[in-house]
């Protein structure tokens, strides 16, 4: 029990202490004291975890303190203990653990490196929150926690525009996605009368029996609510529509982009919708939805991530396609996949991450790929953990990536007439990353360097940035072959203990399909390799050739325009318009000025009476305390 | 218990600002008088302490109760006495009082006497509007407060004070008009002024509704409800912080107030009736608001706009006529109180060192404030609700409670989330962060007082949005006594 508090305690802990010691202390004993509690954390969660999944126990709550009344009943601040919280722990706080500790290192010359160290351990206190809580209330308050920490921390360069701008868009793009999550809260509190996740779940049956009354529709309870939980795990997770928001919060500092915008609170949307599992499945219309959802941003996403000039956007882009990733699998019904498919993921992006990082670091705060390129020779280290991580990415046979990726593509056979379908796009998608993945890796490491800063003194970071990176690479190589028997065997069932749905039979589909996939990765790889490694001249005509294709590309789809039209100018000229025109111009007008201009002329014709003689006054009086005296007749004999 | 604490409470004020304007002013400094004002508005924060230490929370119905006859023939007399529903209101005004009054220790140069003597007895009369079970007395002490606020912005207030004070004024006369009518009726009719006798008296159903909207004008216009709130962006516009600060920290909440001690239980058929039009109004005044404020210039202006949108919140909340709306709408008030007055403070520190409240007027403040910036934050954070701070505790019942009247309701409600959101992040991001100002260079960092205030607050907050049941369980019984 108490080691389980402890994991929830200690980053609430780094949070509070760390910046008092900082100024008490000194910097360095702040970043070293905040690491350390973290990376305790850490490793007692992987004990935690190990000695679970040796002997799976149903779940336990442990409550820390009673927070909420609602409809009479107190919900506590508590932490849940099961598979897939505990699981999730892991992630989180290993690389949280490890983004600290490499913080040191990358956030040395910074002025408010204690700041950026509270902020991570904030972050990574919310987001234990989040995993760890039994009801919906908790979960809230992790999910908007998550996206606080993440606001201060995009934003945390704030003498720059573009950083607070982007911090704004994050904030606001989520709270419109909350604002769902919300609703899909509130309709399940109605019917079920009860916020807490399990009694939630045990109560699915009885949504069903409901219906709610929309624009006009009779809407299923269980459906209404199960979409407006998706469109705030949407938010979060930066699904088609509302991805505008996760490539402009690369204006923040890199670690926080492999902690936050990579490994763990975009998978939250994940987290949640593999939590509401038993609710997702009741309905094909959700399972439907979040399916098409998953392959719209997958595939966006790639063709998005083809042409960006900037290292991380690149990688933000390939994020945002592997999070559609992890809702096709949901809406295949292999929820245990798309949590496999989120801790491997986790690994290797934050690895990726990393690295850039450390690239980035290295040839003085230079983001332009189009500025770098043969760094191989400066930065080997750095080179071959990049060369890890987008093995993994591709799916290279025995990297993690391989396993979980490939389970997704298989589950499409979940999917009776469509599953082929399904899968053709998956493996498209997939030929697309390894593209733009090994373009970057070309036009990165190897080539000819194309950057103003003086290449002699591009330099390979220091031991606490390597050393996270080779902790990283472990994870990004085994994390799947080792996770793979656990989560999505044959013992799996054990593991998770009903905590989530299981898909029950297994389709078999023909060897073709495998063959189909690798093929098609390998023709990505090497169309990259072709165009980027050897031939840069050939592209720049493809390039003039479909001219108008490679500028939608590149300009997102044009997302941002479009928002920016039909969303915040009507609103901001809305604005305008009710504060001159109604409030000013029609309420102010009649009621408050309207009456002062009565009042002023009745009070001309009362300066008629103040004819200044005694007599008239008098005469005043005695009418009005007649009057008042046979009013209070009036009264009382009534 | 027969030590009069109420009576006390209400007395300690107006002695104490007796004596002030009594004493020649000639002889004392400024500070002296500051002073002696903390002092007497601190000790009755101690005071009003003890009402929670020794307040039953099993019991129902009143405590601390007294009696005196007063006009025997009506049944009007000196009744008072409080529940869980007035306390926390009686804490909040007690403590901010003495807030009002430090941050006006330099702002106020002029007829210090005069300021720290009205709001002494502005204290005590919104203290009796808390206190009171009577009608009559209620209604005295509801009128009486206007009289002191009138004058604190009447004369320590902007350039454009006047216009702003006779708008507020007009208003609530309007309403009071209309009030005063229907109580004269409703005593003619119960023969007593007791609320409690009152709430088991029936009315004839046309003339109940025609009551209600007596008592709606007037609290209405108090919370304010759309449209009657334009005169509010003015007054505080105009008031001099302090001003502000107790003007949206308790003013506000006499309106809705009202509500939850006299209209619901008073016009049972009237409050169920009359559902939809409040909700219509609380809706368009969340919506409205919320986009009026994202376009304005002036920082008053835009935390006046909101505090409109927040309030909607709280007439919704009433107006669902369940426990988890009424609680919500209740949390929503206290949490409003704190965090609004607040960033009244927060504005006025700024205003103080560099006279221009004007939002382009500022950038890059975080880099030579940076402990303002952090208070800055919280606050802005409790106001946007976000989970852990008071804000969200109340906002999050209030739509929780919406879902059972009508999904669109649900959606107005949440809207007014997200356009929360935007215009206190834009107004946070314009202030503090960019590139730094020349001319705001030398801005100096919060004082030491200015730090103890902003802790206290910003301590509340975060305590009532970490463990809210300090107040749930304060309130929920006496709320669930006047819902029907």
């Amino acid at each position: 029990m108490f080691s389980y508090k402890l994991l929830f305690f200690l980053p609430l802990i780094s949070t509070i202490f760390t910046y008092p010691f900082g100024v008490l202390l000194g910097d360095k004993t702040a970043q070293y004291f905040s690491s350390t509690l973290i990376s305790i954390a850490a490793i007692l969660s992987w004990f935690l975890f190990i000695s679970f999944s040796m002997s799976p126990s149903p779940e336990i709550i442990i409550p820390v303190l009673e927070w909420f009344l609602v409809s009479g009943q107190f919900f506590n601040w508590g932490i849940s203990v099961n598979s897939l919280t505990l699981l999730m722990l892991t992630l989180v706080l290993t690389v949280s653990a490890l983004v600290h500790i490499y913080s040191i290192e990358y956030m040395a010359h910074d002025n408010s490196k204690v700041r950026f160290m509270t902020y991570l351990s904030l972050f990574t206190f919310c987001m234990v929150a989040l995993v760890v809580s039994d009801n919906l209330i908790q979960l809230f308050f992790g999910w908007e926690g998550v996206g606080l920490a993440s606001y201060l921390l995009i934003g945390f360069w704030h003498h720059k525009k573009s950083a607070n701008l982007a911090a704004m868009k994050a904030f606001l793009v989520n709270r419109v996605a909350d604002f769902g999550f919300l609703i899909g809260i509130a309709t399940l509190y109605i019917f079920l009368d009860t916020l807490s996740i399990n009694e939630i779940i045990e109560g699915k049956e009885e949504l069903l029996n409901y219906d709610i009354n929309f624009l006009g529709f009779n809407i299923n309870a269980l459906v209404f609510s199960c979409f407006f939980l998706f469109i705030g795990a949407m938010g979060k997770s930066a699904q088609f529509g509302f991805h505008t928001w996760l490539p402009d919060a690369m204006e923040g500092p890199t670690p926080v982009s492999a902690l936050i915008h990579a490994a763990t609170m975009v998978t939250a949307g994940v987290f949640l919708t593999v939590r509401f599992s038993e609710l997702m499945v009741m309905s094909d219309f959700i399972m439907t939805f979040v399916l098409i959802i998953g392959l719209l941003t997958a595939f966006f996403a790639a063709s998005v991530g083809f042409f960006q000039k900037d290292i991380k956007k690149v990688i933000a882009y390939s994020t945002c396609s592997q999070l559609g990733f992890m809702f096709v699998a949901c809406g295949l019904g292999a929820f245990n996949i798309a949590i496999f498919h989120l801790i491997t993921h986790g690994y290797f992006k934050a690895l990726l991450f990393l690295s850039s990082g450390s690239v980035i670091h290295g040839v003085h705060d230079e983001q332009d790929m189009d500025k770098m390129g043969n760094l191989f020779p400066k930065m080997k280290i750095t080179a071959v953990m990049m060369w890890i991580g987008t093995l993994a990415i591709i799916g290279f046979p025995y990297s993690s990536g391989y396993f979980s990726k490939d389970l997704i593509l298989s589950s499409s056979f979940n999917l009776n007439s469509f599953g082929p379908l399904v899968y053709l796009i998956l493996a498209i998608v997939s030929a697309m990353t390894a593209f733009y993945s090994f373009r970057l890796i070309f036009k990165v490491f190897h080539g000819k360097y194309n950057g103003s800063y003086d290449y002699e003194k591009i330099h390979e970071s220091g031991p606490f940035m390597l050393a996270p990176l080779l902790l990283l690479s472990i994870g990004a190589i085994f994390a799947g072959y080792f996770l793979n028997d656990l989560l999505a065997g044959y013992n799996s069932k054990n593991f998770w203990n009903g905590m989530i749905f299981l898909y029950q039979d297994k389709n078999y589909y023909s060897s073709f399909f495998p063959i189909l996939s690798k093929s098609l990765v390998a023709t990505g790889v090497a169309f990259a390799v072709y165009y980027y490694g050897f031939n840069l001249n050939k592209l720049a005509d493809l390039k003039k050739r479909f001219y108008s294709i490679y500028n939608f590309i590149l300009n997102k789809w044009y997302f941002d325009e479009l928002y920016n039209k039909i969303f915040v100018l009507p609103l901001y000229n809305l604005g305008k318009f009710l504060w001159t025109r109604i409030d000013q111009g029609i309420i102010d007008k009649y009621l408050p000025n309207g009456s002062a201009s009565i009042v002023s002329t009745i009070s001309k014709a009362f300066k008629r009476i103040q004819t200044g003689y005694i007599f008239d006054y008098t005469f005043i009086i005695i009418s009005g305390f007649t009057l008042f005296i046979s009013i209070i007749f009036y009264i009382s004999v009534t | 218990m027969s030590f009069p604490i109420l009576s006390l409470l209400i007395l300690t004020p107006i002695i104490g600002a007796l004596t002030l304007s009594l004493s020649s002013s000639s002889q004392l400094k400024n500070k002296t008088i500051f002073l002696s004002g903390l002092w007497i508005t601190t000790g009755e924060f101690l005071l009003s302490l003890l009402l929670p230490i020794f307040y039953d929370k099993t019991k129902n119905g009143y405590q601390f109760t007294e009696y005196h006859t007063w006009f025997d023939k009506f049944d009007i007399n000196y009744y008072v006495g409080v529940d869980g529903v007035s306390i926390p209101l009686i804490l909040l005004t007690t403590f901010l009082v003495p807030i009002c009054l430090l941050c006006s220790l330099n702002s106020i140069q002029n007829r210090a006497k005069e300021f720290v003597t009205y709001f002494l007895l502005l204290e005590s009369f919104i203290i009796g509007v808390f206190v009171s079970i009577d009608l009559v007395i209620f209604y005295v002490f509801f009128e009486a407060v206007l009289i002191p606020m009138f004058l604190i912005i009447g004369i320590w207030g902007g350039e454009n004070r006047l216009y702003a004070t006779f708008k507020f004024f007009l208003y609530t006369l309007a309403g009071s008009v209309l009030m005063l009518l229907a109580i004269i009726y409703i005593i003619s009719k119960v023969k007593s002024g007791n609320i409690e006798l009152i709430s088991d008296f029936t009315f004839d159903q046309q003339i109940e509704l025609i009551l209600f909207l007596c008592f709606f004008a007037s609290f209405a216009v108090k919370v304010p409800m759309f449209p009657f709130h334009t005169w509010l962006p003015d007054a505080h516009v105009q008031a001099p912080t302090s001003g502000s600060v107790i003007l949206a920290g308790v003013l506000l909440k006499l309106g809705a107030y009202g509500f939850i001690r006299l209209s619901l239980p008073f016009f049972e058929y009237a409050s169920i009736y009359f559902q939809p039009m409040i909700f219509a109004l609380s809706c368009v005044a969340i919506v409205y608001t919320s986009i009026v404020a994202l376009r304005q210039l002036d920082m008053k202006k835009m935390i006046a706009y909101s505090s409109v949108a927040h309030m909607g919140f709280v007439t919704i909340g009433i107006f669902t006529l369940t426990q988890d709306g009424i609680n919500g709408a209740y949390f929503q008030m206290i949490s409003h109180g704190i965090v609004s007055a607040a960033l009244f403070l927060i504005v006025g520190v700024v205003y103080e060192r560099h006279h221009t409240r004007m939002i382009s007027d500022y950038s890059g403040v975080t880099n030579v404030m940076p402990k303002y910036s952090f208070f800055f934050m919280i606050f802005m954070l409790s106001s946007v609700g976000l989970p852990g701070t008071s804000g969200f505790v109340g906002e999050f019942l209030v739509i929780m409670s919406t879902i059972s009247v009508s999904v669109y309701l649900t959606f107005f409600t949440a809207i007014g989330v997200i356009l929360g959101a935007s215009y206190m992040l834009l107004l946070y991001k314009n202030v503090n962060f960019g590139d730094l100002k020349t001319d705001i260079k030398q801005l100096a960092d919060l004082t030491n007082i200015e730090i103890f205030y902003f802790s206290c607050l910003a301590f509340l907050t975060m305590l009532l949005g970490v463990y809210p049941k300090l107040l749930f369980e304060m309130i929920n019984k006496s709320i669930s006594m006047s819902i029907l």
